[in-house]
């Protein structure tokens, strides 16, 4: 069953958000690229879990409140987003930028989280180990450089955006800047505070990721005290997409491990 | 009119095929492509050919900051320009500008300017911008916090020139316990400002206004927009209950005169088109990173790219023809200058004389002409 999209109000900000399905609810944290539509892996998800995908605030069409400067506003934001859910502990998912803003959350209170799982996060820097730079990538590198599978970006490319839907794109590249231009896509304190996450943590990173190497996946594994990382084969940056039945398999996975 | 002869120093020595095969001739272009002497070569007859304007009558010389790139050789043109005060005595030396959202510490630029101004005793005109795009690649510098980094540093600038230290500056990305500038500027209350822009309306509408009156420089634009730009301005300025002078307003573009329209625009095909296709053009997510234009003028710009499709080489005659370069024998020039001077109400005239790869005796023989046959007809 597809998700509804909903506004959702926390204190004085507004958002778009996708919501579908029952159970104990889990909150995914989108990308830089913004809002996806109602993914393959939300619906797969939305049989365990009552799925929140909200459109961080700056992005797309969501309130933009001139207070949010940084990824620590953002970890902020979401915590008073998670305590406005209710009382059942929240699953806490994120892809990228998201995963990093999940990661902030994280190490800032964890005592409203069930679990933790981190889609190729940003958040950290490995000296030597370069993230690609994803600001001077053309618009088809953009979409190209994030999958494994070219026929995924063939496809998107092929698409003519809408008007509306390249405003969106603009509005989600100026926010997406503001996260990660500069120090590139890393808090330089967040490493040093990864061992103050204490639930149950999921690392989900494609083999194949031409953004963020792969073998971040491990540095993430050795900081976070109980986390289990998996590699997936012929993936890119985003597995949410690419392979949405092995990471909601494993999301499901470590649900499974929490009851 | 006032006359500038400005300079960008371009590296003429570069391998255009090698250029080619990088995303443009900025901040990714390999430096193994630079040749140190052939580099310094360059240096000596640029600033030359600067000297050598004061000889000719131009009244001001100027230079400007780029980064990482062949387009420009001048990461720290305050060097240049203490250079230029040595060896020059009347004109005054214009540094248009210092890109203020790159540095961390703008008092550094204050200080600059104020012992240049010091050296030559008041001979120092400054310009302030955010730089090109790509600029943002180069420096690191988060381009999302272009404008509000900007009127930062301005205000921390003009404070440190004007208000008695020590004084403290509290902004968002700047904060300072001791202001206190040590030396003063020389002129009071401090050196001319001037705005090179590319005309965004919001710049316009903050450097005409009456507590700043900022000379505008409209830069590289075809006659059309540098008419409408500078008519933007002056517009402005009425809202504001006065009318702009003719010395707040002006535009900078290549200048190139023989004794025949034929035979100018036969001598600076080469370097127009070298200017603007091979040192100039970047890709567009080089050029404006999120955040250096505002989000409303991006999306505008974004449907006027989608309108005009797939980039390409621009050619000399579309430039001349569209007067973004002015290229001529003396009547021609003269005509086409006071043609623009008469439509925009400017007052200044920054000639670039010097452009791409063209040549110091090119460089030598337009810079002459200009001066003789040109300049006297527009002083009047």
């Amino acid at each position: 069953m597809p998700g509804t999209e909903t506004k959702h109000k926390v204190r004085d900000v507004t958002v778009r958000m996708l919501r579908g399905g029952s159970g104990p609810p889990l909150l995914f944290l989108h990308g830089a690229n913004g809002l996806p539509v109602w993914l393959p892996v939300f619906e797969l998800l939305s049989r365990n879990f009552e799925v929140y995908v909200p459109e961080h605030p700056g992005f797309g069409t969501s309130d933009n409140p001139p207070w949010m400067r940084n990824i620590g506003d953002l970890a902020m934001y979401y915590l008073d987003f998670i305590d406005g859910l209710g009382a059942h502990p929240v699953h806490l998912v994120g892809q990228s930028l998201g995963g990093w803003a999940a990661a902030e959350v994280a190490v800032r209170n964890c005592m409203r989280l069930k679990s933790l799982s981190l889609l190729a996060p940003a958040g950290i820097r490995i000296k030597g180990m370069p993230a690609a730079d994803n600001f001077i990538w053309d618009a088809e590198e953009s979409v190209r450089n994030l999958y494994h599978d070219q026929k995924i970006p063939d496809q998107m490319l092929s698409m003519q955006p809408t008007d509306e839907q390249a405003d969106i794109m603009l509005t989600n590249r100026f926010a997406a800047t503001k996260f990660g231009w500069e120090p590139r896509w890393y808090n330089p304190s967040l490493e040093r505070w990864l061992h103050r996450i204490a639930v149950p943590t999921l690392i989900v990173w494609g083999k194949d990721d031409k953004l963020f190497p792969s073998a971040y996946a491990a540095r993430w594994g050795e900081r976070i005290p109980d986390s289990r990382v998996e590699i997936v084969a012929e993936c890119g940056h985003v597995p949410a997409v690419e392979k949405p039945e092995i990471t909601a398999r494993e999301i499901s996975r470590l649900y499974a491990g929490t009851r | 009119m006032q006359f500038t002869f400005f300079h960008l120093m371009p590296y003429r020595p570069l391998d255009m095929a090698e250029r080619h095969k990088h995303r443009a001739a900025w901040v990714v272009l390999p430096n193994a492509l630079y040749d140190p002497k052939k580099g310094a070569d360059e240096y000596e007859s640029y600033i030359d050919q600067l000297v050598y304007a004061e000889k000719l009558g131009f009244d001001v010389i100027a230079v400007n900051e780029h980064h990482q790139t062949a387009y420009g050789m001048m990461p720290a043109p305050n060097l240049i320009a203490s250079n230029l005060i040595a060896r020059t005595s009347k004109a005054k030396i214009a540094i248009i500008g210092r890109a203020l959202p790159l540095v961390n510490n703008p008092v550094n630029i204050a200080e600059e300017f104020a012992m240049l101004d010091n050296l030559s005793r008041g001979r120092i005109i400054t310009g302030f911008v955010r730089g090109i795009g790509n600029e943002y690649h180069a420096t690191g510098i988060n381009p999302f916090w272009s404008h509000e980094r900007y009127q930062e540093a301005h205000d921390l600038i003009v404070q440190a020139w004007t208000k008695p230290g020590p004084f403290s500056y509290e902004g968002e990305h700047f904060n300072f316990r001791y202001v206190n500038l040590w030396p003063r500027p020389y002129q009071s209350p401090h050196p001319e400002i001037w705005i090179p822009s590319m005309g965004s309306s919001e710049t316009v509408k903050w450097a005409a206004a009456p507590e700043r009156k900022y000379p505008f420089l409209v830069t590289f634009s075809s006659r059309e927009l540098v008419t409408r730009y500078l008519n933007v301005y002056r517009d402005q300025a009425k809202q504001y209950g006065y009318e702009a002078l003719p010395s707040q307003i002006g535009f900078a573009s290549p200048v190139y005169v023989a004794d025949t329209d034929e035979r100018a625009r036969k001598e600076a095909k080469e370097g127009v088109e070298t200017l603007f296709n091979d040192f100039l053009a970047v890709p567009f997510q080089m050029l404006l990173p999120p955040g250096y234009m505002s989000l409303p003028s991006m999306k505008n710009t974004m449907k006027m790219r989608k309108a005009l499709g797939a980039q390409k080489r621009l050619s000399f005659e579309e430039l001349a023809d569209n007067g973004t370069v002015i290229v001529g024998s003396p009547q021609t020039v003269r005509d086409q200058l006071s043609k623009l001077r008469d439509a925009t109400g400017a007052g200044k005239l920054i000639t670039m004389l010097q452009f791409g790869t063209l040549s110091d005796e090119l460089t030598k023989r337009n810079m002459e002409m200009f001066a003789s046959e040109v300049m006297p007809h527009l002083k009047k």
